[in-house]
């Protein structure tokens, strides 16, 4: 059977979980080979095989680290050099997406970004996206070389099959340009909640919040929830919560079960980050406020008094 | 020796328009606005900034695309850009990102570069992929999503700012740099920059002028096919409650009906 090659978003050896949903999609097309890049290849093996993973690539050269996106190119060209796949799939990161398409030149192939759900065509994968601040739906696909496709987190559900896991050690051969050098990197704080984009229920917070420190009620409730914490433009650019948290056109794409917005507006461009999500909650002061047009349920009102009684609610029936 | 700094910038349809697809599955350019991409001014920005640190510098802002397309770089040179540069052809027409990327990477050769600098992603097709491909095919390192940037003696520093960390990034001129919208507010053009811009020479380009064959670009040339786009249908009404002491406890029951709790 036609095999289909996964490159696996990992953290020292942690697969993260829309890799595991790489590989439920990469099995409608056909056997998924997994790619790992860097320190801990060989800890993801057993994950992955019981997530359908016919054979598994592993290299753990530190040039993955020492330099940005260019070494792992040049791992990938090798890859599909040796695998022959029908398709690349990666997750839809910034720097997946960033290195997806250095190997789509290199290799002669078309690219599709953001990818919201793949399945088997007969000229090749097809692809549904999501354009215009989501108000579209578009299918596509590539049509020359092997297509690279890049898959948004919480595309499909994981689905676990036990399958060979057959590991192989990767042999790379690095190129002359070497890409960025990485002089120093400084992990992120963990914060102990759902990462934004792979989360299942997102909070968020707007202009409406009004203060860095009235955070702590959108944090409150999404703890209540087990859910990440998310914030409009305008509540990052007043300096409230981290631009990393950030929602929308210029920040995260995020595709939740379950986003809730308080003190949110829901201008354009934060529509464009979150209009896929599947049930859509709001919590605005004003009536008129474009977020109503697109909430399953939402509560006029104001967030310091409806979302702190949410929260009690939700800590009093989960007691 | 000048600093020779290239800009790409692209001439989108205005997101709060209503922005929908042509008859050909292309972006639809008759019946909205268009304007410089907002995260293209963030480029032109930093570009400008460089240049005022250099000594000696020149910036060039190139664009791809139809006739409107040159209102981009208008806005470019009145910020404080030094010229232009627009490939223009009607072949061009449903380029995918390897069409585009293929223009202006001979673009950006043929003009000279040290540093090109793109935005982030564009506001219309947001893939953000476009400064990778580019660099890929000048085949130089990309400093990208870079929140801080500085050129300093044939090198190019940058702060990337990630989900899991945040890395320090330098690499050898030449090389392909992306900004995000953190980079630093983009400035307004002033009446004198208006004024200024109006005099600043815009190269007009053909694909014959970049040696591109019709073949590699526009729809023919693509390497993706769009097959069908649809509008979504509007989401159905929800619903919508007045806060009157039991909002949240109303919430709470409908997050319960939905089993989120």
């Amino acid at each position: 059977m036609a095999e289909v090659l996964v490159v696996v978003d990992h953290v020292d050896g942690a697969v993260r979980k829309p890799t595991l949903e790489l590989l439920t999609l990469a099995r409608r097309i056909g056997d998924p080979v997994a790619v790992v890049l860097g320190a801990g290849a060989a800890d993801t093996v057993g994950v992955l095989a019981e997530h359908g993973a016919v054979r598994v690539l592993t290299s753990s050269e530190q040039r993955f680290a020492e330099y940005l996106v260019v070494p792992k190119v040049d791992a990938l060209q090798a890859a599909v050099a040796v695998v022959e796949p029908v398709a690349v799939l990666v997750v839809s990161s910034a720097e997946g997406k960033e290195v997806a398409a250095r190997l789509a030149v290199r290799i002669g192939s078309g690219i599709i970004t953001d990818a919201v759900d793949l399945e088997a065509g007969e000229s090749g994968p097809v692809a549904t996206q999501s354009a215009f601040a989501a108000s579209f739906s578009v299918k596509s696909r590539v049509s020359r070389g092997v297509p690279v496709i890049t898959v948004k987190p919480n595309s499909a559900p994981v689905e676990p099959v036990v399958a060979a896991g057959a590991v192989e050690e990767l042999v790379v051969e690095f190129g002359a340009v070497a890409g960025a050098k990485v002089l120093s990197r400084t992990p992120r704080a963990a914060s102990g909640r759902p990462e934004l984009t792979e989360a299942a229920i997102v909070v968020s917070g707007g202009r409406g919040v009004n203060g860095a420190e009235n955070f702590a009620v959108i944090e409150a409730l999404a703890d209540s929830l087990g859910a990440a914490v998310g914030a409009s433009r305008a509540a990052v650019d007043a300096g409230w919560y981290p631009h990393t948290n950030q929602v929308g056109q210029t920040g995260k794409s995020v595709s939740p079960q379950l986003y809730i917005a308080s003190g949110i507006s829901g201008a354009i461009q934060h529509r464009a980050g979150m209009q896929t999500s599947k049930t859509i909650v709001a919590v605005n002061k004003d009536a008129e406020a474009p977020i109503f047009e697109l909430v399953d349920y939402g509560v006029v009102g104001d967030l310091f008094t409806v979302v702190p009684q949410l929260t009690e609610e939700i800590n009093a029936r989960k007691g | 020796m000048s600093l020779r700094i290239v800009v790409c910038v692209k001439y989108v349809p205005d997101a709060s328009g209503e922005r929908g697809f042509a008859d050909d599955l292309t972006v639809d350019r008759e019946d909205v606005d268009g304007l410089l991409s907002e995260l293209d001014e963030y480029a032109v920005e930093q570009a400008l900034r460089i240049a005022d640190a250099a000594d000696g510098a020149e910036v060039t802002v190139v664009t791809v695309g139809p006739g409107d397309a040159k209102d981009a770089l208008r806005k470019a040179l009145s910020m404080g850009a030094d010229r232009a540069v627009h490939v223009e052809d009607d072949s061009l027409h449903g380029s995918d990102v390897m069409g585009t990327s293929l223009v202006l990477a001979k673009a950006v050769e043929r003009t000279g570069f040290d540093l090109v600098i793109c935005g982030m992603a564009s506001t219309d097709g947001t893939m953000g992929v476009l400064p990778a491909v580019l660099a890929e095919r000048l085949g130089v390192a990309q400093v990208t999503l870079l929140s801080q940037v500085a050129v300093a003696g044939g090198t190019v520093t940058g702060r990337r700012d990630g989900d899991a960390a945040s890395e320090e990034l330098e690499a050898p001129l030449p090389a392909v740099v992306s900004v995000t919208d953190q980079s630093g507010e983009a400035r307004y053009p002033s009446f004198k920059g208006i004024m200024a811009a109006k005099k600043k020479p815009v190269e007009a380009l053909d694909l014959d002028d970049l040696g591109i064959g019709a073949d590699e670009v526009g729809l023919a040339g693509a390497w993706t096919v769009v097959d069908a786009a649809v509008a979504r249908p509007a989401r159905t009404a929800g619903t919508i409650v007045k806060d009157e002491g039991e909002g949240g406890r109303r919430l709470a029951e409908f997050l319960v009906g939905q089993k989120f709790i």
